[in-house]
């Protein structure tokens, strides 16, 4: 294979993560790792400092649109920032540490609990927002929204010491497998900090972001990006999620993310597999 | 800020895909690297110097690290933003908050290995 084949290949294959993490909202961090692993045989270390840089592109690609909307807390983003930042340092300096097979199956286990995930919020209720937390006005996390009748709706953070040790726990995972852990920041906004999903998800969305770039100097010194492969796989990302951003509008969003849930099933078994085996 | 990020992110991969053309011109009939086998090469900040200099000469795997490092400065620039908000909202708290986020970052692009 030549230098062209191999680079275009593997820009049509980040260019359909991408696509696909925009459209169900997934992230195309998760499949793009397996991708570059079991596909195109790369090594472990190299797939996950392209995903990781992918993860930035994408990341500050999309929190330029949200942040117009009035939903993102960026002082939620920041307090917890702080959390996820620290995180990314141990888990950056754990990848170095951790055998790339045990990686490997750790990367199948979230792919699992991805899938899952994706399959099981199709169809859960929303929980009830806080009412009362002085903490969340004391830290200044308490904030609005504009509703869908353009009134503000008032919001409080609630169990915060929790939602930051997950936030903790999200940071680890980024640094330690290159991706954003969007999905682990939703969940701890969301479901224990009871912050409306919309500022949930948007604010994760810049967070992301931040996040990976506290792993990416540790990533760069260890050699895990080289440009040759995080060119054409940052770009194909981009690419394919400003795509998928344009084509959201028409897309029937369940439809994707269940088909989605179960390529990512899949992908998660099949690294799980290869890295028990020792073949990646 | 969403202006600044934007901005980023479109300068950071204008210069990839710079950095790939000229990748690509010199290296598309050649046999595709093998990323089955890692090899350790590093590149950061403290590298900037030499990776200015080959992109000046036209060097891919310059032009392309430069890309990278734009881009990893993006959210930077953003933290940044913040702090300097922040510190002229006279919000001592959150002029804190963000100025720690920021040195984690900064530790991190200098100093982690």
């Amino acid at each position: 294979m030549t230098v062209l084949v191999f680079t275009l290949l593997v820009f049509a294959g980040s260019l359909s993560a991408g696509l696909l993490g925009a459209l169900t909202g997934l992230g195309g961090g998760v499949v793009l790792v397996p991708l570059l692993t079991l596909v195109f045989h790369v090594d472990i270390r190299y797939a996950i400092g392209a995903s990781l840089i992918s993860v930035i592109a994408t990341s500050s690609g999309a929190a330029a649109a949200y942040v117009r909307e009035g939903f993102s807390s960026v002082r939620i983003g920041m307090f917890l920032e702080i959390a996820t930042t620290l995180g990314a340092l141990l888990g950056a300096y754990l990848a170095a540490k951790v055998p790339t097979r045990a990686l490997a199956i750790l990367f199948g286990g979230v792919l699992i609990y991805s899938a899952a995930v994706s399959w099981r919020s199709s169809r859960s209720k929303h929980v009830e927002a806080a009412i009362d937390n002085p903490s969340s006005d004391a830290l200044k996390l308490s904030g609005s929204y504009p509703g869908p009748d353009g009134k503000q709706i008032k919001y409080k953070a609630d169990r915060i010491p929790q939602g930051f040790a997950m936030m903790f726990g999200a940071g680890t995972l980024s640094g330690l497998l290159g991706i954003g852990s969007g999905a682990v920041k939703v969940l701890a906004m969301d479901r224990i900090m009871r912050i409306p999903f919309k500022v949930s998800t948007t604010t994760s969305n810049f967070m992301i972001g931040v996040t990976a770039a506290a792993s990416a100097g540790i990533y760069l010194r260890r050699g895990y990006v080289d440009p040759g492969l995080a060119a054409p796989v940052m770009l194909g990302v981009l690419f394919g999620a400003v795509m998928g951003a344009k084509l959201l509008a028409r897309a029937r969003v369940s439809v994707l993310r269940t088909v989605f849930s179960f390529v990512v099933l899949a992908l998660g078994i099949e690294m799980i597999v290869n890295g028990w085996l020792g073949k990646l | 800020m969403g202006v600044l990020l934007r901005f980023g992110v479109v300068l950071a991969s204008t210069a990839v895909l710079a950095g790939m053309a000229f990748y690509l011109q010199d290296y598309a009939m050649h046999p595709a690297v093998d990323y089955r086998y890692f090899k350790a090469y590093s590149f950061g900040l403290h590298h900037r110097d030499e990776l200015l200099a080959g992109s000046a000469r036209g060097n891919a795997a310059a032009v392309i690290q430069a890309g990278i490092l734009l881009l990893i400065a993006t959210p930077v620039a953003r933290v940044v933003f913040a702090v300097v908000a922040f510190a002229l909202e006279r919000d001592r708290l959150y002029t804190a908050i963000s100025i720690a986020v920021l040195a984690v970052l900064v530790f991190s692009l200098f100093h982690g290995t």
